[in-house]
């Protein structure tokens, strides 16, 4: 009994800092329409960042500044907003494909430095030496993983509380004009360019917030943690949920996180062995075809958008 | 320097390949494909299975042809992977993402291109096996150009150059001088006047599909040649072909052309300063250098 139970404190913890994630990700693509190819670069750099500034001195890689946690992982979040302001200042003002492409290439390029550049995060081996917070206090086990998964609810409430009030704010209103009619919002006097940029940015760095819960969680972070996968599973997290709506996309983080680890569980429990090796060839397969479902068939999600009229024409 | 400037030209020969397909289907379609990289992928692996049967039935062909690795049976193989894989992208294109555009936002396209990405790399690796293939068992020895400086090059490069350029001369040719030509970048430059002028849309774009699964199918079974095929082909490519046609300028079938051969090059000549680990970081310091000096590419016009 206690084995589910804590079992399904360490499922929960995930799927909500991974949520955290999904929610950036509602921010740039459901509200103004960015297209983020590049999730785990901004989730990773908060984990690195989180770590770096947080951890304790290491002798073969950088790190152990041993800052004081919250500011550490505030750290992680300004890394990834910082990266974000790289990526976006250069192709925000082009179409849309160069976001795509570039967002894209800074995942690749990220999870190459990060695997190759040792003396800065360890290289494959991953970065070491960070002590979980108030680990002195709780010790390891049960009762502080029940404590972690509370911070993570808080923070993930904190996120969602943000974005609505974000959404109904004037701002919210702007976001989504920018997406609907980009030459209707200029008109209007206000600058698409410098719009976007800060709510790619803020997504970023939410999803910066994410990858550095995620690698406190495990206090470990390694280039495994930021392959390209990620931003697929959390894509279909979005895209299953309902863009544009914050409770799907919170809905969205457990219903995929909840598939993707039953298939996994499903396939090494049922799976004839010589299938084994390909259980993850068949869990990309199974997602990719979510994505691609979806799309073709409800491609709203499972709670869709609402779409707020601000005020009704008068001919209606 | 001298070999790693003559390495990236026979790299970018591939790349160019690959990106006059990509740069066509972004241009018509408006929407950065991520899974024309499988179509390579598909390309090099149905080449192997072509080069299995055909060997097989006919012992003959699996001669070699003069000094290259590349067997009759094999070069026969080129042209029935062409055939395979640009009906497989016109397939994609008719299963998911023709629905997926008469339904939604150009970049519900990129997400759906990213799934379908995702479908075929994993489908080729359930199919094919994880693991390496080569054409030739045989090991290919180079030939010494010259001692001082080193220059070696393999009689298999000079042909996949040889053939790439042809290739392109002959797409050249039937863009500029045939009415199927005019018609496709009339198409690509405003729909709307084109299908007024009575050129049908969904022929065009069917056919932009035909011509980037075949030019892919080619660039794959080149990239196989140098190389070896893996399921992860397309993975290892998608940002060189994206870089290419970035710099190109998308839309631009000749600033493919040129940006495949650029990529191509600095890649190989960055091997010189950088360690060999830092190389798939390459194409992505390329893009940035573009768009910081010249946002829309050699050739690319400005459009939102």
């Amino acid at each position: 009994m206690i084995g589910l139970l804590s079992y399904a404190v360490f499922f929960s913890t995930v799927a909500s800092i991974l949520a955290i994630a999904v929610l950036g990700l509602n921010l740039q693509w459901g509200n103004t329409g960015l297209f983020n190819g590049g999730i785990v670069a901004f989730f990773g750099a908060g984990a690195y960042g989180t770590l770096i500034l947080g951890g304790t001195p290491q002798p073969d890689h950088l790190g152990g500044f041993n800052l004081f946690y919250p500011l550490a992982l505030i750290g992680g979040c300004l890394s990834a907003g910082l990266l974000a302001w790289v990526v976006g200042v250069l192709t925000l003002r082009l179409r849309h494909d160069y976001l795509a492409i570039a967002t894209f290439g800074i995942a690749v390029t990220f999870e190459n430095i990060m695997r190759n550049a040792e003396a800065f995060s360890g290289g494959a081996k991953g970065f070491r030496g960070f002590e979980r917070p108030l680990r002195g206090w709780f010790g390891d086990g049960f009762v502080y993983n029940m404590g972690f998964l509370c911070a993570v609810l808080m923070l993930l409430f904190a996120v969602y509380a943000f974005q609505q009030s974000l959404g109904a704010s004037p701002f919210g209103r702007l976001l989504r004009a920018i997406r609907e009619d980009e030459d209707a919002a200029r008109s209007l006097g206000k600058n698409p360019a410098r719009i976007r940029l800060t709510a790619f940015i803020a997504g970023s760095a939410i999803m910066g917030l994410s990858g550095g819960l995620y690698a406190t969680f495990y206090a470990f972070v390694s280039p495994q943690d930021v392959l390209p996968t990620l931003t697929f599973q959390i894509w279909a997290m979005l895209i299953v949920g309902g863009a544009g709506n914050n409770r799907g996309a919170i809905l969205g983080a457990f219903v995929i996180w909840g598939a993707w680890t039953a298939s996994g569980w499903a396939l090494s429990r049922f799976a004839p062995l010589e299938l084994q090796l390909f259980t993850g060839s068949i869990q990309y397969i199974l997602i990719g075809s979510v994505i691609v479902g979806m799309l073709l068939w409800r491609p709203q999600g499972l709670l869709p958008e609402r779409l707020v009229v601000s005020q009704s024409g008068s001919s209606n | 320097m001298i070999q790693n400037l003559i390495d990236g030209i026979l790299v970018g020969s591939t790349l160019s390949l690959g990106a006059i397909g990509l740069t066509m289907v972004m241009h018509l379609l408006r929407f950065a494909n991520f899974s024309h990289a499988e179509l390579l992928s598909i390309g090099a692996y149905s080449a192997i299975v072509f080069d299995a049967i055909f060997s097989t039935m006919l012992p003959f062909l699996a001669a070699k042809i003069g000094p290259l690795s590349m067997t009759w049976a094999l070069a026969l193989s080129v042209v029935a992977s062409m055939a395979i894989t640009a009906m497989s992208a016109l397939l994609i294109d008719r299963l998911v993402f023709r629905r997926v555009r008469e339904k939604g936002s150009e970049l519900s396209m990129v997400f759906a291109s990213f799934g379908v990405a995702m479908i075929i790399r994993n489908a080729v690796g359930l199919i094919f096996g994880l693991g390496t293939h080569h054409y030739t068992k045989d090991i290919v020895f180079a030939v010494v150009l010259s001692r001082d400086p080193m220059i070696l090059i393999k009689p298999d490069q000079v042909f996949t150059l040889a053939a790439a350029l042809a290739i392109m001369i002959v797409l050249h040719l039937v863009l500029s001088r045939t009415t199927i030509g005019y018609a496709l970048r009339a198409v690509a430059e405003n729909p709307a006047l084109a299908q007024v002028n009575g050129i049908r849309l969904s022929h065009m774009i069917a056919l932009v599909w035909l011509v980037g699964g075949g030019l892919a199918a080619v660039a794959g079974v080149f990239y196989g040649l140098s190389n070896q095929i893996s399921p992860m082909i397309g993975r290892d490519l998608v940002l060189p072909i994206f870089a290419a046609t970035i710099v190109g300028g998308i839309g631009s079938i000749y600033g493919a052309v040129l940006g495949g051969f650029i990529v191509g090059i600095a890649a190989n000549i960055a091997l010189l300063v950088l360690p060999s680990g830092f190389s798939p970081s390459v194409p992505f310091i390329i893009i940035l250098a573009v768009l910081l000096i010249r946002p829309n590419g050699l050739f690319g016009e400005a459009r939102t």
